[in-house]
C-alpha cells in the first residue's frame, strides 16, 4: 500500500469523488426538508423542490402583478449591468495605476503609499459616503464596487509588472527603445492576461459589495430581491436566486478565462 | 574604442574589481572568465550600463559610457532575453519597430513589410525561418539564443555582449552556436564582449582572453580585495601549459572563497 501523499486518483475516480459531496447535500436538504414538511406544512424554512421550481417559474416566466416585469430577468439585467460597469471601470483604473506604478519608479514613489492606505479602507465603510455624495442610485453602487476591487487589481498588477524579468526591459533599451514603446510594446501586452486574472479573483468581492449597495438602496437587482423576500421567509426564492448568483459568477469566470486563453495564445504554450 | 582606466567596482565594502586599466579596439572579440562572483558579469554591465562604477573612467570612444542601455550595445543574457508573447518573427521584427522614433513601436505600411523582409532574412541567417510562427516558449534553448542573438544583430549595434549566453546549453548544441557566432562576428564586423565560465570556450573562441581574479588574498576578509585582470592573452598564440597555469590559479581563489565561508 502506497503512503497517503502519493496516492492519486484516477480520472473517473476523481470525477465520482468530486461529485460525491453535491449528492450527498443535495440527499441531505431533501430528507430534512420532507421531515420537516411532515410536520407543518406550511413549514418555510426548508421548501421542496417542487416549491422551489414553482417559484422559480412563478420569477422567471410570469410576468410580476404589479410592474409586468419578468422579475428574475430584470434583476439579472440590473445587478449585471452594475457589476459589470464597476468591474470595466475598476480594471481600467487598475490597470493604469499597476502599469505605471510598476513600471515607473517615480510614479511609484509619489503613488505607492497612497494606493496602499486606500486599500486598507474598508469599501462597505464609505458606502454612507457614496450614498451621501452620489443619492441612492446607479452610481453610488457602481463606484462601491469600482472602488472596493480598484485597489486589489491596482496592486497586483504593479506587482506583476515588477516581476516581468528586466532583462527584457534591458534588451528593449539596446534595441532602441524608449519608456512609451516598452511601456506599449513590452509590458502591456504581458500584462493583459494577468488583467484577466486579477478581474477573475475580484469578482468574489465585487458581488459581495454589489448585493451589499443593493442590500441597503436600490429598487431591483438580484441582492435587491433576496433581501426583500426575506420579510416573508420566502426561501423558495431565496435558495433559487443564490444558486443562480452562484451560477452566473461560475460562467463567467469561465468566459474570462476562455477569453484570456483564446486572446493570448502564448501563455498557455508553457514556462522557461 | 573601449578604454578602462583604473576602475574599481565597490558594493559597500566589499570591493569587487580593482585596478582594472585594458583598451580594446573595433573588432577585437575579447572573453572574459573567472570564478563565480569575480567580477566579469559586472564588468560587462558596466560597458551595458545598468551598473555604475565607483571609481576610474569607463570610456566608449573617449566619452563615458552612458548610465543606461543603449542601441550601440547589444545584449544576449542567459535566459530571458526575448519577449515571450511575441513570436518570432514579431520578436525580430520588434527591433525594427523600436529602432525607429514613435510611441508604441508599433509598424504599418511600407516600415512593416520591410522590417517584415529584413527580420526574416535575419532568421534565415541563424537558421529559424522555419520557426518564425512559433512562440519563444516552443522553441528549445539553443533555438531561443539564436533567437536572441537575431534581435540584437538586427538592432545593428557596433558592439555586442554576450552574459554567460551558451550557459544553460547542451555541449553539442554549445559548438553549433560558437560557430554561428563567430560567423556573424566577422560578416557584421561586431566588437564582442563575451562573459563565459567555461574556461576552454575562452580559449579558441575570439580573438582576446581576459581572466578575472584575486592578486591579493586577505583569509580574514576575501571582500577586501577585489579582482582585476590577471591574464590578458590573444588567443590563438597560448599553449596547453598556460591554460593549466590558469585553471590553477582560478581553482585556488574558488577554494580560499570556499574556505573562507566555511570557517565562519
Amino acid at each position: 500500500m502506497k503512503r497517503l501523499i502519493n496516492q492519486t486518483p484516477a480520472p473517473v475516480t476523481r470525477a465520482l469523488l468530486g461529485l460525491l459531496p453535491f449528492v450527498l447535500l443535495v440527499i441531505a436538504y431533501v430528507l430534512a426538508s420532507e421531515a420537516r414538511l411532515a410536520e407543518n406544512p406550511a413549514d418555510k424554512l426548508l421548501p421542496s423542490f417542487t416549491q422551489i421550481g414553482d417559484a422559480i417559474y412563478r420569477m422567471a416566466f410570469e410576468p410580476s402583478k404589479r410592474t409586468g416585469e419578468y422579475l428574475l430577468w430584470a434583476d439579472t439585467a440590473s445587478s449585471l449591468s452594475r457589476l459589470a460597469l464597476g468591474v470595466l471601470i475598476a480594471a481600467a483604473i487598475g490597470l493604469v495605476l499597476g502599469l505605471f506604478t510598476g513600471a515607473l519608479p517615480l510614479v511609484s514613489a509619489a503613488a505607492s503609499p497612497l494606493l496602499t492606505v486606500v486599500s486598507l479602507i474598508p469599501p462597505l465603510a464609505i458606502l454612507p459616503v457614496l450614498f451621501i455624495i452620489f443619492g441612492l442610485g446607479e452610481v453610488s453602487k457602481v463606484a462601491l464596487i469600482a472602488i472596493g476591487i480598484t485597489p486589489y487589481i491596482a496592486r497586483d498588477l504593479q506587482r506583476r509588472t515588477r516581476e516581468i524579468p528586466s532583462e527584457q526591459l534591458v534588451k528593449a533599451q539596446t534595441l532602441g527603445a524608449g519608456t512609451s514603446q516598452i511601456i506599449c510594446r513590452v509590458l502591456l501586452p504581458q500584462l493583459m492576461p494577468r488583467l484577466i486574472d486579477a478581474v477573475r479573483l475580484s469578482l468574489g468581492a465585487g458581488w459581495l459589495f454589489l448585493i451589499a449597495a443593493e442590500a441597503i438602496a436600490a429598487t431591483d437587482g438580484l441582492g435587491y430581491r433576496i433581501f426583500l423576500v426575506r420579510r416573508y421567509m420566502a426561501m423558495d426564492v431565496i435558495l433559487p436566486y443564490v444558486a443562480w448568483i452562484t451560477l452566473l459568477a461560475f460562467l463567467i469566470d469561465l468566459l474570462l478565462a476562455g477569453l484570456s486563453r483564446r486572446l493570448y495564445p502564448w501563455q498557455s504554450k508553457g514556462a522557461w | 574604442m573601449i578604454e578602462a582606466r583604473n576602475l574599481w567596482k565597490k558594493y559597500g565594502d566589499k570591493v569587487v574589481l580593482e585596478r582594472i586599466s585594458v583598451q580594446v579596439e573595433e573588432g577585437e572579440f575579447v572573453t572574459l572568465v573567472g570564478t563565480s562572483g569575480c567580477g566579469k558579469s559586472t564588468f560587462l554591465k558596466m560597458l551595458l550600463g545598468t551598473e555604475t562604477l565607483t571609481r576610474g573612467e569607463l570610456l566608449l570612444d573617449g566619452s563615458p559610457v552612458p548610465g543606461e542601455p543603449g542601441p550601440d550595445r547589444g545584449i544576449v543574457f542567459q535566459q530571458y532575453s526575448v519577449f515571450p508573447h511575441m513570436t518570432v518573427l514579431e520578436n525580430v521584427m520588434a527591433a525594427r519597430g523600436f529602432a525607429r522614433p514613435g510611441l508604441t513601436g508599433l509598424l504599418f505600411g511600407a516600415a512593416r513589410r520591410q522590417a517584415r523582409e529584413e527580420a526574416l532574412a535575419m532568421l534565415k541567417e541563424v537558421g529559424l525561418e522555419h520557426a518564425s510562427a512559433l512562440y519563444p516558449a516552443e522553441l528549445s534553448g539553443g533555438m531561443r539564443q539564436r533567437l536572441a542573438i537575431a534581435q540584437a544583430l538586427l538592432g545593428r549595434p557596433r558592439i555586442l555582449l554576450l552574459d554567460e549566453p551558451f550557459g544553460a546549453l547542451d555541449p553539442g548544441i554549445r559548438a553549433d552556436m560558437h560557430e554561428l557566432v563567430l560567423r556573424l562576428w566577422r560578416e557584421y564586423k561586431l566588437t564582442v564582449f563575451m562573459v563565459t565560465h567555461d574556461l576552454k570556450e575562452g580559449f579558441y573562441l575570439g580573438t582576446r582572453l581576459w581572466v578575472f581574479d584575486k592578486v591579493r588574498h586577505d583569509p580574514q576578509a576575501p571582500d577586501a580585495y577585489g579582482a582585476s585582470i590577471t591574464y590578458d592573452l590573444p588567443v590563438g598564440q597560448v599553449d596547453r601549459s598556460t591554460l593549466d597555469e590558469i585553471d590553477r590559479d582560478l581553482t585556488l581563489t574558488a577554494k580560499e572563497t570556499e574556505k573562507h565561508y566555511e570557517n565562519h
